[in-house]
């Protein structure tokens, strides 16, 4: 509809763009990228979508670190096939952000210059093979309660992504949790390493789930488009109460002596979050961030003759295809 | 960067007797590649048993502002479905 046909439109009370497409989010109808959008709208997708993307990129490194290492051929094939999954979610999540107008080598800058941001856990170390598992466990389980309700969202290239993430992200964590109860089960230097691993992965992912809501600038704008369908809060606290017990069936302890029941609200009451750890990370000052941004920046250089070969292939093949038919 | 590899966009046929439906899109060198790296991609779990790819600068779409023109024309033509005709109730099956 143009602009004028919508001011003519029903009731005779001019709408203007932007109400229309309020509108059609609170009707729960999915935005698609060729439909008029705010510019806002799309400028906050391509800064989620693409932060959601680099994470599932550097994801890979910290878990990478394990897979010639893996203690059994069970455990590597299935943590390489877990991370070649995320390499896969992040090749989903590029392409729904390519269809709001930004290119894949754009996006590849924004990660490279740090423009763009990718969840701060992964700029933590993986020094024992039980950080397989608590990653797994912890870490996928947090991104689960964070990425379900995306299934929803607004934007429809977005939402479709986000199905075939989730449908794929259950292995991750049952995986993860699987190897905390075989380390949990087994000699006493097994089980301290399970615990050393939660020890060290419970709190930055209680911080995986964004800053407090009071702290969260986007959260407000967030939630009206359905980017967000509960607070930064409440996506902890569930993280948490469904977490807790899953730690004790398997003889661990989570590291909070605050950690308490609250049988009044039904959810357990839990300590102090170190905040300003998650603004140091966030800032580039983490454990690895240099290593991971190296990392990446390194494969992506290394790889730029391949990337050329291929091209130059790819004519040389469609050169002959045409000479043929003269 | 001159020389990006250029975008595709792919199709999967979930099980034989189903049509190929839109997966999303990659990037690839020439078609052979994107058939490659499609499979990769969108076909892990036995999603499929063909793809289709095509560069993404092939396809036209429709623009949603001409949805008025392009649709609506259908909206009114209540005589093309079957509820438009009255019937005796004593026929059945038809």
């Amino acid at each position: 509809m143009s602009e004028k046909e919508i001011k003519n439109h029903g009731t005779g009370q001019s709408l203007s763009l932007e109400e229309i497409f309020e509108q059609r989010i609170a009707r729960d109808e999915k935005i698609e990228p060729k439909d008029w959008m705010p510019e806002k709208y799309r400028k906050t997708h391509i800064r989620q979508i693409s932060q959601h993307a680099h994470s599932e990129i550097i994801g890979m490194l910290p878990e990478g670190n394990w897979i010639t290492r893996a203690p059994s051929l069970r455990r590597k094939v299935a943590l390489l096939a877990k991370v070649q999954d995320e390499a896969g979610h992040g090749l989903y999540l590029y392409s729904a952000c390519e269809t709001l107008g930004i290119s894949r080598e754009e996006l590849y800058e924004q990660l490279h210059t740090g423009k763009a941001k990718y969840s701060s856990i992964f700029n933590y170390p993986t020094i024992t093979w039980a950080d397989m598992g608590a990653i797994g466990w912890l870490v996928d389980g947090a991104a689960i309660i964070n990425q379900v309700p995306l299934c929803s969202t607004s934007y429809g290239p977005y939402a479709r992504a986000m199905i075939r993430v989730c449908k794929e992200e259950s292995f991750h964590q049952r995986q993860g949790y699987e190897i905390m109860i075989t380390l949990a089960n087994g000699t006493p230097e097994q089980k301290e390493m399970a615990q050393d691993a939660l020890n060290r992965w419970w709190w930055p992912s209680l911080m995986m789930l964004g800053p407090t809501d009071a702290e969260s600038v986007h959260t407000a704008q967030s939630m009206k488009w359905k980017l967000k369908r509960k607070t930064n809060d409440e996506l902890r606290q569930q993280f948490i109460d469904q977490t807790v017990p899953q730690a004790e069936l398997i003889g661990l302890t989570i590291p909070d002596p605050d950690l308490k029941w609250n049988e009044e609200k039904g959810s357990y009451d839990f300590g102090e979050i170190d905040w300003d750890e998650f603004w140091q990370v966030v800032k580039g000052h983490g454990p690895c961030n240099k290593e991971r941004m190296a990392a990446r920046v390194n494969a992506w250089e290394k790889g730029e003759w391949v990337r050329d070969a291929a091209m130059a292939y790819a004519k040389k093949q469609e050169d002959k295809k045409l000479k043929k038919a003269i | 960067m001159k020389n990006n590899w250029p975008l595709w966009e792919v199709f999967v046929r979930s099980k034989n007797g189903l049509e190929h439906r839109h997966f999303g899109s990659i990037h690839a060198a020439d078609a052979e590649m994107a058939l490659e790296n499609a499979r990769d991609v969108y076909t892990r779990r036995n999603e499929g048993v063909s793809i289709w790819v095509v560069e993404s600068k092939h396809i036209t779409a429709s623009n949603p502002e001409n949805n008025g023109e392009l649709f609506e024309p259908a909206q009114d033509k209540v005589y093309r479905h079957p509820t438009f005709y009255t019937l005796p109730d004593e026929v059945k099956h038809m």
